[in-house]
C-alpha cells in the first residue's frame, strides 16, 4: 500500500530531514510512526501528501508513483488519502455538515449522496447532533473528530493522522484513537504518528521509531519508551 | 458534464454563502472600490461635460475673410468652393456688405452718434466670408490657403485679410487651452485609473490573505485550482455589483441634491445642467458600464491575488 525506497529529503547542507529511509506498509495495518520533535516524522508524512518531493529515492502510495506524477494530478492524489492533522485544519466559515460534505463536493459528488453520507460518517465518529455547529463552537476533540469525519468520507484506502491527538487532553485523545481504531477494522491502512507514550503502549501496534531521520527500530505489537 | 455543472453550482453557492459570512472582510473592500468608482464616473461624467463645453466655444470659433470691393460674383464663388474643399473647413458663410452693416448697427444700437456718423458715409464696411474650422489647433492650413497671391487680390487690402490681431491671439489662445484640458482630463484620469486599480487590488489581496489558511485547507484535501478560486471570484464580483450600484447612486444623489440646493448651473468650466441631463440621458449604459467595471475588476483581481496562495509547494 505504502512503499518508500531510499527515500531522502535535504533542505540543505545543515538540514537533513529524512535520510535513505526504507519502508513497506501492507494494506490494512496500523502503524504507529514514534520520534522526538525534529525527528522527520512531519517530513515523512508531507512527503506522502506530496507537499514536499524527496531529494532523492522512490514513493509508490496506492499503486501511484510520485516520480510519474505531475503537479496538476496532484489533486487526485490527494483525494486518494485522507489526512488527519494536529492542528484541525477545519474550514472556519463552514459548519460541520458543510466541513464534511467539502471532501465530497470536490469530487463532484451529488447533493442527494452528501445528503445520505455525511450525517453516517458524523455518527461514526459520534458528531450526531453537531451538523450545524461552526467549529469555534466544539471542544478540541469534538474538531479532531470532525477532521477524521472529512478524512474517511471519500472512504479512502489510506488514511494518515498526523499526531491528531497532539492537542487534546487525555479523556479527548482515547476519543480519537478509538474512532482510528474503528475505521481500521472496516478496512483503511492507518498511519499514525503521536507523541503519546500512552496510546503506543495501550494500542500495541507496529510501531516504527524514528532518529535524526533515519528509522532505527520497526516492530510489530510494540511498545515505546520517550 | 452533470458534475461540471453540480460543481459550478456550487462555486457560485458558496461564493455566496461566503460573502454573507465574510461581511466584515467583505465590507472594506466594498468601501474602496465604491468609492473609486463612483470618482471615476463622475470624472468621466466631468470630462465629457468639459469636452462639450470646449466643443461649445470652439464652434463659434471662425476666421473672417474681409473681401475687396471690387470681388466679381465669379470670383467670389470660385474662392468659397475652393475654400469649401479644403478638409479642415467645416462651413463657408458669406456676409455681404449689407448684412455686415446691419450686424454692425445692431451691435453699436445704443451708441448713437456712432449710428448717425456710419449712414453719413457709403456704407464703408467689407462683405466677408465666415469660416468655420473642423479643428481650431490646425488654423494654419487655413491661412496658408488664404495666402496665395491669387486670394489676397480678392481680400480688403486694409483689413489684413483673414484673421488677425486680437482675434488671432484669442483664436490660439482657446486652441491651446482646449487641448491642454483635453490632455490634462486624459491624464489625469489615467493616473487615477492606475492608483485606483493598485488600491482596489490590494484591498481584495488583504482580503483574500486574511484567508489563505482556507486555501491550503483546500488544496491539502484535493480541491482543484478552480474550485478553490472560484468562490473568491464569485465573492469579488458581488463586491464589484454592489460597488458600482452604490456608485451610481451616489452620482444620481449628488445631481439631485445639486438641483435642490445649488442655484449655480455652473461651476467653471463645467456645466452641471450638462452633466445632469448627460446623466440621465445615459443612465442605462453609464449603469451597465460601472457594473461591467465592477464585475471585470473584481473577478480579475481575485483572479491574480489568489494565484499566490494557489501555487503547489512541491519544491525538491
Amino acid at each position: 500500500m505504502i512503499l518508500l525506497d531510499r527515500v531522502s529529503k535535504i533542505y540543505n547542507r545543515k538540514s537533513t530531514a529524512i535520510e535513505r529511509i526504507n519502508l513497506h506498509i501492507e494494506p490494512k495495518e496500523f502503524v504507529i510512526v514514534v520520534g522526538q520533535s525534529g525527528a522527520g516524522k512531519t517530513t515523512l508524512l508531507r512527503l506522502l501528501t506530496r507537499e514536499e518531493k524527496p531529494t532523492s529515492g522512490k514513493i509508490i502510495v496506492g499503486g501511484i508513483d510520485y516520480d510519474k506524477l505531475k503537479d496538476r494530478d496532484v489533486p487526485l492524489l490527494r483525494r486518494k488519502i485522507g489526512v488527519v492533522f494536529q492542528d484541525f485544519k477545519l474550514l472556519p466559515n463552514r459548519t460541520v455538515f458543510e466541513n464534511v460534505a467539502f471532501a465530497l463536493e470536490i469530487v463532484g459528488t451529488s447533493t442527494k449522496e452528501i445528503n445520505n453520507t455525511v450525517p453516517k460518517v458524523l455518527d461514526i465518529v459520534n458528531l450526531n447532533g453537531k451538523e450545524n455547529n461552526m467549529p469555534d463552537e466544539l471542544s478540541g476533540g469534538e474538531r479532531q473528530r470532525v477532521a477524521i469525519a472529512r478524512a474517511i468520507v471519500r472512504q479512502p484506502k489510506i488514511l494518515i493522522a498526523d499526531e491528531p491527538t497532539g492537542n487534546l487532553d487525555p479523556k479527548y485523545a482515547w476519543d480519537v484513537i478509538k474512532v482510528l481504531e474503528k475505521i481500521n477494522r472496516f478496512g483503511t491502512t492507518v498511519l499514525l504518528t503521536t507523541h503519546n507514550q500512552d496510546i503506543v503502549n495501550k494500542l500495541r501496534r507496529r510501531v516504527i521509531v524514528i532518529e535524526g531521520g533515519k528509522i532505527v527500530s520497526d516492530k510489530n505489537n510494540a511498545s515505546y519508551r520517550l | 458534464m452533470k458534475k461540471f455543472s453540480i460543481s459550478f453550482y456550487r462555486v457560485l453557492k458558496s461564493g455566496g454563502i461566503n460573502f454573507l459570512r465574510n461581511l466584515s472582510l467583505a465590507l472594506p473592500a466594498i468601501a474602496v472600490m465604491a468609492v473609486t468608482l463612483f470618482i471615476s464616473l463622475f470624472l468621466f461624467i466631468a470630462n465629457t461635460t468639459l469636452n462639450n463645453t470646449i466643443n461649445q466655444i470652439s464652434n463659434k470659433i471662425n476666421v473672417s475673410i474681409y473681401l475687396s470691393d471690387n470681388i466679381t460674383p465669379k470670383q467670389l464663388s470660385n474662392f468659397e468652393n475652393k475654400l469649401r474643399q479644403l478638409s479642415n473647413v467645416k462651413s463657408v458663410q458669406y456676409v455681404s456688405k449689407d448684412e455686415a452693416l446691419a450686424i454692425y448697427k445692431a451691435e453699436n444700437s445704443n451708441n448713437q452718434s456712432l449710428l448717425t456718423a456710419i449712414d453719413e458715409t457709403n456704407n464703408p464696411l467689407p462683405a466677408s466670408l465666415a469660416v468655420a474650422p473642423v479643428d481650431i489647433n490646425k488654423i494654419q492650413d487655413i491661412k496658408n490657403f488664404i495666402n496665395q497671391k491669387e486670394f489676397v487680390k480678392l481680400q480688403d487690402s486694409q483689413l489684413g485679410t483673414s484673421y488677425s490681431g486680437d482675434r488671432k491671439q484669442a483664436i490660439d489662445r482657446i486652441a491651446v487651452a482646449t487641448k491642454v484640458l483635453r490632455e490634462a482630463g486624459l491624464v489625469g484620469i489615467g493616473i487615477f485609473a492606475f492608483v485606483s486599480a493598485l488600491i482596489i487590488f490590494n484591498t481584495l489581496r488583504m482580503a483574500i490573505m486574511n484567508r489563505k489558511d482556507e486555501i491550503t485547507i483546500m488544496r491539502l484535501l484535493g480541491a482543484r485550482t478552480w474550485f478553490i478560486r472560484g468562490p473568491f471570484i464569485v465573492e469579488s464580483v458581488i463586491y464589484g455589483i454592489i460597488s458600482a450600484l452604490i456608485s451610481v447612486v451616489g452620482i444620481k444623489l449628488i445631481f439631485v441634491i445639486s438641483a435642490n440646493s445649488l442655484q449655480a448651473s455652473s461651476l467653471g468650466l463645467l456645466d452641471i445642467g450638462y452633466s445632469s441631463s448627460y446623466f440621465n440621458n445615459h443612465f442605462w449604459v453609464l449603469l451597465c458600464l460601472q457594473l461591467l467595471l465592477g464585475i471585470l475588476l473584481g473577478s480579475i483581481f481575485a483572479y491574480i491575488a489568489t494565484r499566490r496562495f494557489l501555487k503547489l509547494k512541491t519544491s525538491k
